[in-house]
């Protein structure tokens, strides 16, 4: 098909095929702009249905969201047959792929439902029902069609825990869910016609995949034997064009950004503050410079005035410590410390080291904050920060030295073990 | 009062506790990377890997059993929220 019979087709609701046995029937969304609120589109997106046929019974891979469900049935109707479909498979079930679903359940009553373990409760949930028939697949598992056959990957949360993807090996198709999807709608769906969507996928991945880049590199380790000729996401164009550049930009992508600068066995520790004063500064000095002696420490300071807080994400994303110093400003951390706060749920953060510490005027809440924050993002912070009233005193100074030193030494493994009561916790609240 | 210990390796910390405490209202405040998200056992966020004293930790509920499968989760592992302490010491760090 031509791209102009394409533009053509979608508009008067046909199914178009990927081949003479698959067809897209999903949605173009031209109108949208943000997407679950924190994600920006500049062209809309596209909600991407597949049918597939073999000669024993159709599968349905994903639906539509639930506005658009009028289309996904008129292009579905054109290939199948309800009482043939046999197989409903969901790769993910946020409700832009699952709106359609419980009227596609109700006017295909022959077909399963296959979903991936963790999706089950997620299921229910959605539709609010009792006594569900599905069926769980796993890594390996197949659905024959007779001639054609799905076999499932499991690739959780990417970017949910439910997320799988579906490969149909007798044409070297992957139907992927999210994964490799991007925030772009063309009508003329394929790679080699759409226009250029590099910058959305690449915006897609930084935002909905980077936070799980430990899973993506797992989903890589299923992905990368299989042969592929197209793979099929659930939003975006269809990539028939080189489909494995994709696959390899993601392996780009989730590798380290930066080249590794520190020694094996070493571990880096990076202090951000920002002060109003130089208070807070003097502090971040002192944890700073105390935190360096210890061996095995590399140890890093940075004036958030004098940096942005989005270059830092790559940095951030191979530390294995982060320290916080913020003044307390009308009760609360001030804004760059939040800005580096917020950009951080974009990256892997669970179980390393986090701490905070400043300077106040009278109340002093800052430090305790961003602690709550740092535990919120699953880091771990096992000593409780230092605050000083104003200006720090020597005294106040050689606590700082202390901070350092114990944050280097719980980094490296080297604080010795301590037992406490769980009535410190109840006054203290930590276990420094 | 009956006293037990659990100790989180991550942070080599070791807490004295009254039996029955839940490990999720330790491991938050103590600083351990065994971290919560929805508290009621659903989500599987504070799952940990229990390294010691298995047996004196409360018997995983059926709903807690559910989304240790559901999560593919070793034969060590039990969700923090979930299980409480008996009695004698327990070793536990994040899964
Ligand atoms: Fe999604
Ligand atoms: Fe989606």
């Amino acid at each position: 098909m031509s791209a102009a019979r394409i533009v053509q087709a979608v508009a008067q609701r046909e199914a178009i095929p990927l081949s003479p046995r698959v067809h897209w029937v999903g949605a173009l969304d031209p109108g949208l702009r943000s997407f679950d609120i924190i994600l920006k589109t500049a062209n809309g997106t596209s909600y991407n249905a597949y049918v597939v046929r073999g000669s024993h019974g159709v599968a349905v891979v994903d639906t539509v969201k639930r506005e658009f469900s009028a289309d996904f049935f008129a292009r579905l109707e054109q290939v199948a047959e309800y009482d043939e479909i046999k197989a409903i498979v969901l790769n993910h079930l946020e409700p832009d792929h699952t709106g359609a679903l419980p009227e596609l359940m109700e006017r295909a009553p022959n077909a399963q439902l296959y979903i991936s373990n963790k999706a089950q409760m997620m299921l229910k949930a959605l539709l609010k029902r009792e006594n569900l028939a599905f069926t769980t697949v796993d890594t390996g598992d197949r659905i024959d069609l007779g001639d054609r056959s799905l076999r499932f990957l499991h690739t959780p949360y990417l970017h949910w825990p439910d997320t799988q993807c579906a490969y149909l090996a007798e044409e070297q198709i992957l139907f992927s869910g999210d994964v490799f999807g991007c925030h772009f709608c063309d009508a003329r769906l394929f790679n080699d016609f759409t226009g250029d969507f590099r910058f959305s996928f690449e915006y897609y991945y930084a935002h909905i995949m980077r936070p799980f880049r430990d899973f993506v590199v797992r989903a890589l380790d299923l992905i990368e034997p299989l042969p592929l000729g197209l793979i099929a996401p659930a939003h975006g164009p269809i990539l028939r064009d080189r489909p494995s550049d994709y696959v390899k930009r993601y392996r780009e992508l989730a590798s380290p950004r930066l080249k590794r600068e520190i020694h094996p066995g070493e571990k880096t520790l990076l202090v951000f503050y920002i002060s109003s004063y130089g208070n807070t500064a003097r502090m971040a000095e002192a944890i700073h410079s105390a935190a360096q002696e210890i061996s095995g420490v590399r140890a890093s300071l940075y004036d958030l005035e004098g940096g942005d807080t989005e270059t830092f994400a790559d940095l951030l994303e191979e530390a294995d410590a982060i320290v916080l110093g913020s003044p307390t400003i009308n009760g609360d951390a001030v804004k760059p410390i939040w800005d580096l706060l917020s950009s951080l749920t974009v990256i892997d953060m669970k179980g390393k080291l986090g701490a905070a510490f400043g300077s106040y005027g009278w109340s002093g809440e800052a430090v305790r904050m961003i602690e709550d924050r740092l535990r919120g993002l699953k880091l771990r912070v096992p000593l409780q920060g230092v605050r000083v009233k104003l200006i720090p005193t020597p005294e106040e100074i050689l606590q700082c030295h202390a901070f350092g030193r114990a944050l280097g030494e719980e980094l490296m493994g080297r604080r010795e073990a301590r037992v406490i009561d769980m009535s410190d916790l109840l006054t203290s609240q930590y276990s420094a | 009062m009956a006293k037990a210990t659990i100790t989180f390796e991550d942070i080599n910390v070791t807490v004295t506790v009254p039996a029955g405490t839940r490990v999720i209202e330790i491991s938050e405040k103590v600083g351990s990377g065994i971290t919560y998200g929805c508290r009621e056992g659903d989500c599987g966020t504070c799952m940990m890997k229990v390294s010691e004293g298995w047996n004196n930790l409360t018997e995983p509920s059926v709903l807690e059993d559910k989304i240790l499968r559901e999560n593919y989760a070793g034969k060590h592992n039990r969700l923090a929220c979930q299980a409480q302490v008996l009695g004698g010491s327990v070793s536990v760090r994040p899964a």
